[in-house]
C-alpha cells in the first residue's frame, strides 16, 4: 500500500501585493472555480495529487473575538497551498522542486519574505502539518483509481457480450476479457506496492501510542473531568453565538465557484474561544480525531458520512486560530444537511470551541443541531478558495469505493451470491 | 401591538392553496403580472377577495390566491429591512446565479436564457395572480377581477392557462398521490432522530412562523409592529411570515409523444413491455400503484426493496421521496444508536448514501397544460401545430434551500445519486454530460441475477420553459404589504 500524504505551505502575504497575488492565483484557472490541470506555475496533472488548492487566509471573521472583551488581535494574512498526495511528502516536495520550481517562486513572489535562493529550505520554513487529517481510503492512489474507473468503463462496454449467462460464468468471461485486454496493454491494473516500512512502524506506533497515553493520563483525566463540566457549562451559557445572515456578496463570491464537478472545497477559518481551556480541548479533540481518521475511518467514511475525500484541521497562531479545509461531493447546501443530520455531536466537539458558534450543549448536543444558525455560521467563516484542482472532477467518493469494490470482486473466486452481487455494481 | 392568538392554527388567516388542493376546482389560469403602477396595485389587492384555508360549507366555487416574488414586494414598496428576512434564495430569485441554475439542472435547453418567462429581467413577474374555479366558471371570475383598477396596476407578463387530466399528468400518468401529512395539529413531538419513516410533517416545513422538522422556526421578516400575527419564537415582535410559505414555480415542458416513442423503441415495440419500462421510470404503475409491497397507494417504504429489483434505484418517485429515516438500517436500543451513529458495524454500498427524507419534503400544488394525449396516439408523429404539453409544477416549501433546491438538485438531477452513475432523473433529467465528459442519460434496472438491465441513449423529456420564486403571505401580511409601501 502507497499511504497518502498531506502537504501544506503557509506562508505570510505582503499585504501591499495581495492584488497582485489574486491575479497569479486566477492566472492558474481555466475559469473561476476550476484549476488547469496543465497550467505552467503548477501542473497539478503531472504529480500524483489527489486534491489541491492555493487559499488567501483572509479571514472576515477575526475581530469576532472582540465580543469576550478582548483586543483585536493582528494576524499575518498568510497565503496557503494545499495537496493531498500519494506517498511521501518529502519526495513530493521534492518533484516539486525538480518540475515546478519556477512557478513556485512566481506564486510566492507576493509573500514576505519572499522565497531567494534556496526555494526548498524557504518552503521547509513554512510547512505546517495538520493537528488532524482525514483520507477517505487509505492508500488508494491517484493511478489506482484511474486504473479502477477505466476498468469499469471497460467492463460497462462488455455488458452486452456476457448478457444472459450465469452469473458466475459473466464473472468469469469478463475477467478473461479483462486479462486479455491486461496482456494487450489496453488497460492496467498495477499491484499494490509494498508499504513503506517507516511508515507502517509509525503506524503501529500511533495505534498503540495514543491508548496507551490516554490510559496513563486517565487518572489525571477522571480528576478533572467534574471540574472540566463545571467549567464546560458556564462558559456554553455565555458564549455569545455570532451567525448573522452571510453578506449576499461574500456568499455569491462563494458559490459563483461551487458545482462545476460532483464535489466541492470547503476552507473556512475561524478564532478559539479565549482561554486555556478552549485551546486544551480542542487539541484534546483533534488529537483523538486525528487518531480514529487514522486507524477507524479509513475505508470509505467518516462516521456516517461517506461523501468525503480528504479533509484537515489545522492550527494557526500558536493555536490561536483553526484552518479547515475538505474536499466533498455534492453541493454545500447538501454537505451541510448531511454533517447536520449525521454528525452534529462531531462539528459540534470540534467547532464549538471556535468563536461564535451557536450554542452547544454538553459539546456534542445543539450546536449544529440549530440548523439556519449553523449554516450561517459555516458560510461566513467560508473563505474563497482561489484555485482549486481535483484529480478527478467527476468522479464521487461512492463512484471510487464502487470501482475498488468492482476491481476486488474481478480479482476474487466468487460464490454465484457474490458474483450476483459484484455484477450488480456494473 | 402583536395582535391575535400565537397558538394554534387560524385558517383564516392562510391562504386555501396550502391546506386544500383546490381538487374540485378543475379550471385554473395563472397571471404573472408586472406592476404597472403601485398605488393602483394596492388598491386591487386591497379589496381582492383572496380565499383563505378556513372550512367552508358548501366549499366555495372560485378562489384567488396572490404570491409575491422578490422584485414584486420591492415593488410594493417594502423597505431593505423588511425584505433582508427573507431567505437569500428568495432574494436572489431561481435565475440569479449561475450556479444556482447549474445545481437545479437549468442548463443547455433549460438554461434561463431559453425560457418564455422568468429568465431574464424583462419577463420577471411581480406576483402570481391564480385563478380557480369550478367547470364552466373560471372565465366569468377572471373577468370579475379584472377590473379598470386592475388594468392601470397591472401589465400581464404571461397567461399560463391549465387543463383537466383527470387526476393524471401529461405522460398518462396518476399523479398527486403523495403529499406530506402536515402536522395541522401541531401535536407532532419533536425528536432528534426518527427512526421510521414517517409521511406526517412539521408545520414549520411548510408555513413560516411555526416549527419545523428540527423543532426550530425558519428564519423569516419579523417587525416591530404592524397589524399582524405575533412571532411564536419572539414575544416583542411581529411575524411577517407567520401562516406565508414559499411558492416555487416551474413551468415544465414535457415531450409526451417524444416519451412514449423512446420507451416504445427501448422495450422493442411490445406494449406491454412499453408500460413496465415506462412505469419502472416513473415508479409507480399507470393507475399509481406503488411498484413494492404497500398498504393502500402510499404506505410503504423502500427498505424491503434494497437491491432496487421490483423499484428502479433511479426512478423518479424513489429519488424525488426516497421514504429514508433518519438511520438508513433499523436501530435497536440506545447502545445500537450510538454503535450507528459511529458507524462501527461494517457497512454496505448504499448505507447511509441518501439523507433523511423529513429534512427535505415538499407540498406539491402544480396543474396540468396542454390536450390529452393517449399513449397510443402518443406513438405517432406530431401533427402540424401539434399544442404544447406539460406541467406548471408549483410546490410550497418553508425552506426553498433544504427543501425544493435539495430535492431537485441532490436528489433528482444528481447522476451520482445513491451511489449510481451516469443517470439522472429519468423524466426530468436534461442529459447534460458532466465536465469530465462522462454521461448521465442512462437508466438501469437491477435484476436478481446481478447485471442490471440498462437502458441508454434517454432524450430530454422535460424543458424548463420558465420558472421563479414566490412567496406566498398570509392574508394579513398581504394587508400589511398593501399598506406598508403607501
Amino acid at each position: 500500500m502507497t499511504p497518502q500524504s498531506s502537504f501544506m505551505i503557509l506562508a505570510p502575504v505582503d499585504s501591499g501585493r495581495v492584488e497582485e497575488l489574486r491575479r497569479i492565483l486566477a492566472s492558474m484557472n481555466a475559469a473561476p472555480g476550476r484549476a488547469d490541470a496543465n497550467n505552467p506555475l503548477l501542473p497539478f496533472g503531472r504529480f500524483d495529487i489527489h486534491f489541491s488548492r492555493l487559499v488567501i487566509l483572509d479571514d472576515p471573521t477575526k475581530d469576532d473575538i472582540e465580543v469576550y472583551g478582548v483586543p483585536r488581535r493582528s494576524y499575518p494574512l498568510y497565503l496557503a497551498m494545499l495537496a493531498d498526495v500519494d506517498g511521501d511528502a518529502d519526495d513530493f516536495l521534492a518533484q516539486l522542486m525538480q518540475h515546478s520550481s519556477k512557478g513556485l517562486r512566481t506564486i510566492f513572489s507576493c509573500c514576505q519574505p519572499a522565497p531567494r535562493d534556496d526555494l526548498k529550505a524557504w518552503i521547509e520554513q513554512y510547512r505546517v502539518e495538520p493537528a488532524a487529517n482525514y483520507i477517505n481510503w487509505r492508500g488508494r492512489t491517484v493511478r489506482q483509481l484511474r486504473e479502477e474507473a477505466a476498468l469499469a468503463a471497460y467492463l460497462q462496454q462488455k455488458r452486452a457480450d456476457v448478457a444472459g449467462k450465469p452469473p458466475r460464468e459473466m464473472h468469469r468471461m469478463l475477467r478473461g476479457y479483462v486479462d486479455a485486454e491486461t496482456a494487450a496493454g489496453r488497460l492496467r491494473l498495477t499491484p499494490e506496492a509494498r508499504t513503506p516500512i517507516g511508515w507502517t512502524i509509525r503506524n503501529l506506533a500511533n495505534l498503540i501510542g495514543v491508548p496507551l497515553a490516554v490510559l496513563l493520563l486517565s487518572p489525571f483525566l477522571l480528576l478533572y473531568l467534574p471540574f472540566f463540566a463545571v467549567i464546560l457549562r458556564s462558559k456554553e451559557r455565555h458564549d455569545p453565538e455570532i451567525c448573522p445572515v452571510p453578506e449576499s456578496a461574500h456568499a455569491a463570491k462563494l458559490s459563483s465557484l461551487e458545482d462545476h464537478y460532483v464535489a466541492n472545497q470547503f476552507s473556512a477559518m475561524g478564532t478559539l474561544k479565549p482561554g486555556l481551556f478552549r485551546r486544551s480541548t480542542i487539541t484534546f479533540i483533534l488529537w483523538l480525531l486525528d487518531y480514529t481518521a487514522r486507524h477507524i475511518y479509513n475505508r470509505g467514511h467518516l462516521t456516517r458520512v461517506s461523501t468525503i475525500h480528504f479533509a484537515r484541521w489545522v492550527f494557526l497562531d500558536r493555536k490561536q486560530r483553526l484552518f479547515f479545509a475538505s474536499n466533498y461531493d455534492g453541493s454545500l447546501d447538501s454537505y451541510m444537511d448531511d454533517f447536520i443530520n449525521k454528525v452534529a455531536f462531531g462539528l459540534n466537539v470540534v467547532f464549538s470551541n471556535g468563536v461564535g458558534y451557536p450554542k452547544s450543549d454538553w459539546l456534542v448536543l445543539g450546536g449544529a443541531k440549530n440548523e439556519q444558525k449553523f449554516k450561517y455560521f459555516i458560510r461566513r467563516h467560508e473563505l474563497a478558495t482561489e484555485v482549486w484542482y481535483t484529480a478527478h472532477p467527476g468522479l464521487t467518493a461512492a463512484d471510487l469505493e464502487r470501482n475498488t469494490r468492482i476491481r476486488q470482486g474481478l480479482e476474487a473466486s466468487l460464490s454465484d451470491e457474490e458474483a450476483s452481487e459484484w455484477l450488480a455494481l456494473l | 401591538m402583536a395582535s391575535a392568538s400565537v397558538s394554534g392554527v387560524d385558517f383564516a388567516d392562510i391562504q386555501g392553496i396550502v391546506r386544500f388542493g383546490y381538487k374540485h376546482m378543475t379550471e385554473a389560469c395563472f397571471l404573472l403580472l408586472e406592476i404597472k403602477d403601485a398605488a393602483a396595485a394596492r388598491v386591487w389587492l386591497s379589496s381582492a377577495p383572496v380565499s383563505s384555508a378556513r372550512d367552508q360549507k358548501p366549499p366555495p366555487p372560485t378562489a384567488l390566491q396572490i404570491a409575491f416574488t422578490a422584485p414584486g414586494l420591492r415593488a410594493m414598496g417594502l423597505s431593505e429591512a423588511l425584505m433582508a428576512g427573507f431567505s437569500s434564495e428568495f432574494l436572489s430569485g431561481m435565475t440569479g446565479e449561475e450556479s444556482r441554475s447549474r445545481r437545479l439542472g437549468d442548463v443547455g435547453a433549460s438554461a434561463p436564457a431559453g425560457w418564455r418567462w422568468g429568465g431574464n429581467p424583462q419577463q420577471a413577474p411581480h406576483l402570481a395572480a391564480m385563478f380557480y374555479a369550478e367547470p364552466g366558471r373560471l372565465a366569468g371570475w377572471m373577468s370579475t377581477l379584472q377590473d379598470r383598477i386592475w388594468e392601470s396596476a397591472f401589465r400581464v407578463i404571461e397567461t399560463l392557462e391549465t387543463s383537466d387530466l383527470h387526476g393524471r399528468e401529461p405522460f398518462g400518468f396518476a399523479d398527486g398521490i403523495s403529499e406530506p401529512e402536515l402536522d395541522w395539529g401541531l401535536r407532532r413531538p419533536f425528536v432528534a432522530d426518527q427512526l421510521t419513516y414517517t409521511n406526517q410533517l412539521a408545520l414549520g416545513e411548510c408555513l413560516l412562523g411555526f416549527r419545523n422538522e428540527y423543532g426550530k422556526y425558519t428564519d423569516r421578516p419579523l417587525v416591530a409592529a404592524g397589524d399582524l400575527p405575533s412571532a411564536e419564537d419572539d414575544s416583542s415582535k411581529c411575524d411577517v411570515g407567520r401562516n406565508g410559505t414559499y411558492l416555487v414555480f416551474r413551468h415544465l415542458q414535457q415531450d409526451v409523444r417524444g416519451f412514449w416513442q423512446f420507451v416504445d423503441r427501448a422495450a422493442g415495440g411490445a406494449a406491454s413491455e412499453r408500460d413496465k419500462l415506462a412505469e419502472s421510470m416513473i415508479g409507480r404503475t399507470l393507475d399509481g400503484d406503488p411498484l413494492v409491497a404497500a398498504t393502500g397507494k402510499n404506505g410503504f417504504t423502500y427498505e424491503a426493496d434494497a437491491q432496487g429489483l421490483r423499484c428502479p434505484f433511479g426512478a423518479h418517485l424513489r429519488r424525488a421521496n426516497p421514504r429514508t429515516a433518519d438511520f438508513s438500517t433499523a436501530v435497536n436500543g440506545t447502545l445500537d444508536k450510538l454503535i450507528h451513529q459511529l458507524a462501527l458495524k461494517p457497512r454496505k454500498f448504499r448505507d447511509d448514501l441518501i439523507a433523511s427524507t423529513r429534512f427535505h419534503r415538499i407540498v406539491r400544488r402544480g396543474r396540468e397544460y396542454g390536450p390529452a394525449l393517449a399513449r397510443e396516439d402518443a406513438l405517432q408523429p406530431a401533427p402540424p401545430g401539434d399544442p404544447e404539453r406539460g406541467l406548471h409544477f408549483i410546490c410550497l416549501n418553508g425552506n426553498i434551500s433544504r427543501q425544493f433546491e435539495f430535492v431537485q438538485n441532490a436528489w433528482l438531477m444528481n447522476s451520482k445519486f445513491n451511489g449510481m452513475t451516469g443517470e439522472s432523473d429519468p423524466l426530468l433529467g436534461n442529459r447534460e454530460p458532466l465536465i469530465d465528459g462522462s454521461g448521465t442519460d442512462a437508466f438501469c434496472l437491477p435484476q436478481a441475477a446481478g447485471l442490471s438491465s440498462r437502458v441508454s441513449g434517454l432524450p430530454q423529456f422535460i424543458t424548463v420553459r420558465g420558472g421563479a420564486y414566490f412567496f406566498l403571505p398570509g392574508l394579513r401580511a398581504l394587508r400589511y404589504f398593501v399598506r406598508a409601501g403607501a
